[in-house]
């Protein structure tokens, strides 16, 4: 089958490969261009690990094909850090304890920044309304809200 | 037709490790040029931290900072043999064979110190922060990292040191059946607050109490995550998740992840974790296993809450409200 062509941001940097028609987002950004931050757990959409930011809104990289990302702006956790600085929701899920075996994590910090970035203030019930896409074996969840709302806590205390 | 509240309690002991040929696990510790230290095992992390207890375990015996060891861990092919991360094992029989490995190891680094001191390497001790000083006398001392360097380079020999850690089998009594399946328990007991809706059969854990024994908690902010995050897989036990199919028919089954319920974050229950430190008699500081056993005293204690809001026993897993429907019909009828 002849390759397509694609060409987006990722993380602010201009990234151009030729994929197989039909390959998804995440394998693109796995096999291809080497980020492996957003995992692969079900395929089908159900366990929200695969999550990435595109053009702002939380999408689902195993059920999005890359060729329909021409022009885009992708974010991933690979990202986040910068310049070896954690980004808060990293930080907090570490201060947390939000992680033990940390297949789900980067799909849960991918829901959370979005939650942020639009409701810098989130109640508990946003937090729990954020996440609820994303599913965890570890943890019991608990620890990954109280991580968010850490994270809620640290950017408002840092903007004031 | 009502919401009825019950409460249920349950306690359990759960033994730590198995008995089927025996069970060993084996390490290594080998110090680097730099006087950090190297812990070989084929034991896995699965994200319970394994990593972190073993380089603790390791650093407290041989008497350096936790950040001066690296774990390397689960190369079965290559590595000291261990039967593996499975029932609540790891820190107990590793922990064992990495406290072995390092007091060898320790004992060879005391001995080229003594050496480079001119003093008797049992009149040495660690100050824990890298160094090794004469008893009584801490103004004698020399670094790790000098020492490591002067067995590498100077003396000729491997600071190191082999970890053996073994339950043997134990078999039964011929006549009375008796035997020693565990050396180590650790204890549990769970108080769960449910409401049944007995119209639609649905049941909403609304508390979850839970006291956990566990020996001595080693790494106490990780026992706290590995105990919530139990007592939650408990719940999910008891209440959702099966692979079997609710009906008699294989082709009623879920056949994939997205037909495996397993609740999400808008599911919980009030938890609350109250650890008991009884360090054990043979784990290492103390230590037992609460991996599985976290994951336990839910499960009864939830099926007691059921019995008491709506006074039907369900005795099959996992508690559906089609399990309670039919259970209150059968009792209407009975």
């Amino acid at each position: 089958m002849a390759k397509v062509p694609v060409q987006f941001t990722l993380n602010g940097s201009e990234k151009a490969e030729f994929v197989e028609s039909g390959t998804t987002l995440l394998n693109a950004l796995r096999d291809k261009i080497g980020d492996t931050s957003p995992k692969g757990g079900c395929h089908q959409g159900t366990c929200g690990a695969c999550s990435v930011i595109i053009d702002g809104e939380l999408r689902l990289s195993c059920l999005t094909l890359a060729e329909t990302c021409g022009g885009a702006d992708v974010r991933t956790t690979a990202g986040l850090a910068e310049g070896g600085v954690l980004h808060p929701l990293q930080r907090a899920f570490l201060d947390a304890f939000a992680t033990q075996c940390g297949f789900c994590t980067p799909g849960m910090i991918m829901a959370a920044k979005v939650l942020l970035d639009r409701t810098p203030n989130p109640s508990r019930e946003d937090v729990v309304e954020a996440l609820s896409g994303n599913i965890c074996r570890c943890t019991g969840y608990e620890p990954i809200i109280q991580a968010v709302l850490l994270a809620a806590r640290a950017n408002s205390q840092n903007a004031a | 037709m009502a919401i009825r509240r019950g409460r249920g309690v349950a306690a359990i002991n759960y033994p730590t490790g198995m008995n089927l040929g025996g069970d060993p696990t084996q390490a290594l510790v080998h110090s680097t040029p730099t006087g950090n230290f190297m812990v070989t095992l084929s034991s896995v992390d699965l994200g319970q931290g394994m990593k972190q207890i073993m380089a603790q375990i390791c650093a407290e015996t041989i008497g350096v900072p936790t950040d001066r060891v690296v774990i390397d861990t689960a190369d079965t092919d290559t590595g000291p043999h261990c039967m593996g991360t499975f029932a609540s094992r790891g820190t107990h029989r590793a922990g064992n064979a990495v406290i072995q490995a390092a007091k060898e190891a320790r004992q060879v680094m005391l001995e080229v110190a003594a050496e480079e001191l001119e003093v008797n390497a049992s009149d040495l001790e660690t100050d824990g922060e890298g160094n090794i000083q004469v008893k009584g006398a801490p103004q004698k001392s020399i670094s790790i990292f000098d020492v490591a360097l002067s067995a590498h380079f100077k003396r000729g020999r491997s600071i190191s040191g082999r970890g053996m850690f073994l339950i043997p089998r134990s078999y039964p009594e011929k006549e009375t059946g008796a035997m020693k399946p565990s050396t180590c328990y650790a204890h549990a007991c769970t108080v769960a607050e449910v409401e049944v809706d007995d119209e639609t059969g649905e049941v909403t854990v609304l508390t979850v109490k839970n006291v956990f024994e566990i020996g001595r908690a080693l790494n106490p902010k990780m026992v706290e995550q590995q105990l919530v995050g139990g007592s939650w897989m408990g719940i999910s036990h008891a209440l959702y998740e099966t692979t079997e199919p609710y009906y008699p028919s294989r082709d009623h089954g879920g056949t994939d992840f997205n037909q495996y319920l397993m609740p999400g974050p808008g599911d919980l229950a009030e938890t609350e974790i109250i650890v008991l430190e009884r360090p054990s008699a043979d784990g290492p500081f103390g230590a037992k296993g609460p991996g599985e056993m976290c994951a336990n005293p839910q499960i009864p204690a939830v099926a007691n809450a059921v019995f008491d809001a709506v006074g039907v026993r369900i005795d099959t897993l996992p508690i559906t409200p089609e399990r309670i429907l039919r259970a209150l019909k059968a009792q209407a009828v009975g």
